[in-house]
């Protein structure tokens, strides 16, 4: 900006950005690769004019004036306009053959966002919560088994690690029913650890079908139960006709997206899927519906959720022809089991909220109920209002304890199976939270943001980096409907990626529960093994205060 | 690790037997303290197989609330085996005022009810003799059943034994567990010490049940008043046995399914597939874990022994005809039956049951992986 220039609120210098990029002009070799790849085009072409002063040698003789010589050079600017702001993806450094180029975060709070409203828009944003640690990582295993046993190999002993996705019935009942014919509720033997929902949609074609290959491979060829929920956005015909539906858990949620297309495909379908998740409400963004914006609602996207191309699909945040999620819960879940002849379980998804436990109440009474997830304040999500991801929500670990505890105090904690999901592995410590929920109480946990990250090379962090899931230009190609995009990413090697999550979870899931002594079962509400240093938190959970 | 031996055997046997078994496999524990646990009795207490007993550890004021308590509800003594405690007591062994163990006449208006009704009054009996001694510390209450005698205590097991005349003419049964503990505790609390005792049915545990806190939550949220205390982790394993016969109704061959089920791939080609299956989903959270090495006896005389789903503790049993005996270790079968044919010994694997029946003619072994038997 030149110095003349009026200057307005909302001028902002480099400095004023939560991103500052460093660019070597030695280095760079005005390739160009940056521009072109920056997903906000918060790089340009920059012109400089540069004065070198010239200052004559002889001044005795006084032959030559001094005087000042002007060359250009070119190179790269960085925009300030708060539209371009940088996003610190750096995938300019990425691409660039020389290194030449590297996004800085800045050394104090920015100033963009109190200008990122335009037109009173308030930021809408994909990916997390940007808070980073929690209590879940803070929580240890510390009943390791040294009293009287040898501990158990990880590497050599068998283990049974599965979990139940179902309402089980008392065992009384259970075996009661089973003697007189009765109806027994569809019980799924699944492995604890699921992909949770992301829909088709959020996530660009080559992701999903990365994702789906991924959980086809570990169930058929390493025998792993593993499970994908589709999220709200329907599933693709073809996997709906396929053997491969029953390792997918269909996602209803209150914009239907998708589900005439399911429903006409239920007299094709060679196999039950694995359950159907009925979506209220999700930890990202509580009591906020699914938002597509239109930039990604390609012909694709549009005829699987059957509506037209270009607009944006915000789901509202309640399902309509509901009232309470009392009605939702006796009316949806059994009309679900009904669709499919009582053969599938039905579960709720509902945001971490402090009013958890009158939903699980609800469930508890509802004999159909398969199970409940919950998902915590560190869910992510393809696009929320920012203020909605960064402060609404509760916290999962607490939820997930009050409602495991109150199901024990009704003796129900075997029949309702409890799910957690929400920033699990956000640190990278995919395991140690995981097995920390399950001996919390949950009976498996489901992961979003950890698979993006793991198996798509999702950039984003806990730190405000990229974030840009909801305008369509992810630059890894994994929330974006453009073909120039979603090309980068190759579904194969994202399905290898997610079988090797899967494989290293595996292991560190036995290095965790072998020396605790635990090999039988999944160590489900296992709370004496667990410990923290922070003295409030361990009286909140109910687990050991250790220092 | 704790020791354990256990004897079926067709004629009574004194107790001291199942001391000296201990006492050979000494090296496996430390002398911390025994449970004896005894049913199927002989000597006076033959003639009064349907008399409940009440076995424990009183003082003195404790023996006045008991008899008090005993006198309201109209349970008259029927005969008792006095205990004489000598003056010197061997070091690591309390002072305790009286051992009792009490055949009691049942109240007139309890002759007409049903054995189910009586049975499930004597265990609402000892759990409130055990409340009343919980609060005046004056009472420990290890059993209150017809044919069978509980005794406990701090102290080597043989020492004990002798402290107490254990080898008295008339204390004698045909069927005798006996555990020698290995303190993982330091304050050690009688409760805590195994055999443990439910509605006739008792176990006791050599290992560490690392799936405690889950099953000790499910049992006592069965809404059942028996399951309680839980001072040891290995006390679940009576419960759930009793879950199994008394909830379920189902027998000793499915006890193992409930506790260690097969793995999900195993379930599919089991003969019983479906009902395992649902077994397994229902029962999930009485499933145990750790090294455990139980031995049982049921109401109806019959012993057994299960091994953890890796078999990580030692059990063996071998006898003859007419006697049985379980132990951690073969020394303990080579002290009490020298004479069985060695090479029948067995030690149950990982998938195995062994049930010696009320005849004592054989050791069954029921595989898991076997047919199971029909219902009912
Ligand atoms: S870091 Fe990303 S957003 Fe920033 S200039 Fe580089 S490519 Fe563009
Ligand atoms: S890389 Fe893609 S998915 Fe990850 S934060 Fe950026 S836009 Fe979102």
């Amino acid at each position: 900006m030149s110095s003349d220039r009026s200057i307005t609120p909302s001028s902002l210098s480099i400095k004023d950005l939560p991103w500052q990029i460093l660019w070597n002009k030695e280095k760079c070799t005005l390739c160009g690769s940056c521009t072109s790849v920056c997903p906000v085009n918060a790089v340009e072409l920059g012109v400089f004019r540069k004065r070198t002063v010239q200052v004559p040698l002889n001044i005795a003789t006084g032959k030559q004036a001094s005087g000042s010589d002007y060359s250009i050079y070119y190179g790269i600017r960085q925009r300030t306009d708060p539209a371009y702001a940088c996003v610190g993806c750096a995938m300019c450094s990425l691409v660039c053959p020389n290194d030449a180029i590297m996004p800085y975060r800045g050394d104090e709070a920015d100033k963009l966002r109190y200008h990122i409203d335009r037109g009173g828009q308030p930021r809408r944003r994909g990916g997390r919560r940007n808070v980073p640690g929690g209590i879940l990582d803070q929580i240890k295993f510390i009943r390791i088994s040294m009293l009287t046993d040898p501990a158990l190999d990880a590497g050599r002993h068998e283990f049974e690690l599965k979990t139940l996705l179902g309402r089980v019935l008392p065992p009384e009942e259970n075996l009661k029913f089973l003697d007189d014919n009765g109806w027994i509720p569809p019980v799924r033997e699944i492995y604890p650890l699921m992909i949770g929902s992301m829909s088709f949609g959020a996530l660009s074609p080559t992701m999903w079908e990365g994702l789906q290959m991924g959980v086809s491979y570990l169930n058929e060829e390493l025998g792993m139960p593993v499970r994908v929920c589709t999220g709200e956005g329907g599933c693709p015909p073809r996997l709906l006709r396929s053997r491969f539906l029953k390792y997918v858990i269909l996602q209803i949620a209150s914009g239907y997206f998708g589900w005439d297309e399911i429903i006409h495909a239920i007299p094709e379908m060679k196999e039950d899927p694995c359950a159907i998740e009925i979506k209220y409400g999700q930890g990202a963004k509580p009591g906020d519906g699914g938002l597509l914006m239109w930039h990604k609602v390609n012909k694709l996207i549009a005829a699987i959720r059957g509506v037209p191309p270009g607009i944006s699909l915000p789901s509202p945040p309640t399902h309509q022809t509901k009232y309470s999620i009392e009605e939702a819960v006796a009316k949806m879940i059994q009309s679900m089991y009904m669709a499919w002849g009582f053969r599938v379980p039905v579960y709720p998804k509902i945001s971490g909220t402090s009013t958890a436990l009158a939903v699980l109440n609800n469930l508890t009474r509802n004999p159909y109920a398969a199970g409940l997830a919950i998902d915590g304040e560190d869910g992510g999500t393809g696009a929320a209002y920012n203020v909605s991801m960064n402060h609404m929500g509760h916290p999962i670990a607490s939820n997930i304890r009050d409602s495991y505890l109150n199901l024990v105090t009704l003796g129900m904690q075997n029949e309702i199976p409890i799910f957690a999901g929400g920033g699990v592995g956000k640190s990278g410590n995919l395991a140690a939270n995981a097995a920390a929920l399950i001996m919390l109480g949950a009976s498996g946990v489901q992961i979003g943001k950890y698979m993006m990250q793991a198996a798509g090379g999702c950039l984003g962090s806990e730190s405000d980096r990229c974030n840009i899931c909801n305008i369509g230009r992810c630059p890894k190609g994994i929330t974006s409907q453009d073909p120039r995009l979603y090309r980068r990413l190759d579904p194969e090697q994202v399905a290898q990626r997610v079988v090797d999550v899967f494989l290293s979870f595996d292991t560190e899931l036995k290095k965790i529960v072998a020396p605790l002594g635990r090999s039988t079962a999944l160590p489900i509400g296992m709370s004496d093994a667990l410990g923290i240093s922070d003295y409030h938190a361990a009286e909140r959970l109910k687990i050991k205060y250790v220092v | 690790m704790c020791r354990l031996f256990a004897i079926t055997s067709k004629e009574p046997l004194s107790p001291m037997i199942a001391a000296e078994a201990l006492d050979v496999m000494r090296e496996g524990h430390d002398g911390s303290g025994v449970g004896l646990f005894m049913r199927d009795l002989g000597g006076p207490f033959e003639e009064m197989k349907d008399a409940p007993i009440l076995s424990g550890i009183f003082t003195e004021k404790g023996i006045k609330r008991l008899d008090q308590f005993m006198m309201n509800i109209g349970f008259m003594t029927k005969y008792k085996l006095s205990v004489k405690i000598p003056k010197v007591r061997p070091a690591g062994v309390p002072k305790r005022d009286l051992y009792l163990v009490r055949a009691y006449e049942y109240p007139e208006e309890w002759e007409k009810l049903s054995v189910e009704e009586k049975q499930s009054r004597l265990l609402i009996l000892r759990l409130e003799l055990r409340t009343m001694g919980e609060e005046e510390e004056d009472m420990i209450v290890f059993s209150f059943w017809p044919d069978v005698i509980m005794i406990k205590e701090i102290g080597d097991p043989m020492t004990v034994a002798r402290f107490l005349g254990l080898g008295r003419k008339d204390l004698c049964a045909r069927i005798i567990m006996a555990q020698g503990r290995q303190n993982t505790n330091y304050a050690i609390n009688l409760y805590a010490c195994h055999p443990f005792f439910i509605e006739g049915f008792s176990t006791m545990t050599n290992g560490e049940n690392t799936a405690f806190i889950p099953i000790k939550e499910y049992l006592e949220s069965r809404g059942f008043h028996g399951y309680m205390g839980y001072q040891s982790d290995s006390e679940v394993f009576t419960h759930i046995l009793h879950y199994t016969y008394e909830k379920l109704r189902l027998g000793i061959e499915w006890y193992k399914h409930v506790i260690t089920p097969l793995q999900d791939e195993n379930i599919e080609s089991h003969p019983n597939a479906i009902f395992l299956k649902q077994l397994k989903h229902s029962c999930r959270r009485l499933i145990i874990d750790g090294p455990n090495c139980v031995i049982g006896s049921l109401p109806d005389h019959s012993l057994f022994m299960v091994q953890d789903r890796k078999k990580l503790r030692p059990g063996v049993v071998g006898g003859k005809p007419g006697m049985f005996a379980f132990s951690s270790e073969i020394c303990g079968l080579d002290a009490v039956i020298p004479d069985r044919d060695k090479t029948k010994d067995f030690q149950p694997m990982h998938l195995d049951t062994v049930i010696v029946g009320p005849d004592r003619q054989e050791v069954r072994v029921c595989r898991q992986t076997e047919v199971l038997p029909p219902l009912h």
